[in-house]
């Protein structure tokens, strides 16, 4: 079963994970990564302590993304199931933001391909942050360590 | 053809979504942000560093030399920051 959704609603990580290998015996690796947002008490000048982030994503298009690099990563690795739910609307620290489930025979590809999914997650599904603090609101500025991430695993031939 | 802007481009253009008539000799990507920059200040400022501004052609990424002649929908917005 590959699924992905976006929501606005929490997740349950937890029975995500065992959608992925109920009634079935053939699972011998099942990967859950869960992304939450983060308290990070930025100093006053930069708006103090993160209050909420406000997740803006454009319809579609964020499914579509996500689905074409699980499709990938199913090339990659012999997957049997995947679930990825990202959220978006308002967030606040301590809640979910992102889901990522993998579930193989064996734990290498489970690993790998719940690692590739959230790097190609951070940098090419339409999703962007605004960070709402106690004195200031703005928007997230992309990350280079994140394009670097993404950018390690080789195109396939 | 319709446009849709997302995050701080649409903050700066100041409408999600617009339907525009191209004129002639916007060709690409690159065209069609540098003939949108020249219609306000508000566009000037969404796209004052065109190179920040990352684009998709029918809900799939695209390169600024990318043809969009056909598109049925062109986005903007800045580098993503999801996960």
């Amino acid at each position: 079963m590959f699924t992905v959704r976006i929501q606005s609603a929490p997740f349950d990580a937890a029975c995500e994970a065992a959608a992925l290998s109920d009634g079935r015996q053939d699972v011998g690796a099942l990967v859950t990564f869960t992304g939450l947002c983060r308290a990070d008490d930025a100093a006053p000048e930069a708006g103090g302590r993160l209050v909420a982030l406000t997740l803006e994503h454009y319809p579609g298009m964020a499914e579509e993304e996500i689905a074409r690099h699980v499709e990938e990563a199913r090339r990659r690795w012999p997957l049997m199931g995947a679930t990825v739910i990202h959220r978006h609307g308002r967030i606040v620290p301590g809640e979910p933001i992102v889901l990522v489930v993998t579930a193989s025979a064996h734990r290498g590809a489970a690993f790998a391909a719940a690692e590739f999914l959230m790097d190609w997650l951070k940098t090419s599904a339409p999703f962007w942050k605004q960070e709402e603090r106690e004195a200031a609101t703005g928007w997230v500025d992309a990350k280079a360590a994140d394009d670097d991430a993404a950018g390690r695993w080789d195109p396939l031939p | 053809m319709k446009i849709r802007y997302f995050a701080w481009v649409r903050e700066r253009v100041g409408v999600e979504a617009e339907e525009i008539e191209l004129p002639a000799g916007v060709a690409t990507l690159a065209d069609l942000a540098a003939f949108l920059a020249r219609r306000g200040e508000n566009y000037a400022h969404a796209f004052e560093n065109p190179r920040v501004v990352r684009a998709a052609i029918d809900r799939v990424h695209a390169r600024p030399e990318a043809p969009i002649a056909g598109a049925r929908e062109i986005a903007f917005f800045p580098p993503m920051t999801g996960g």
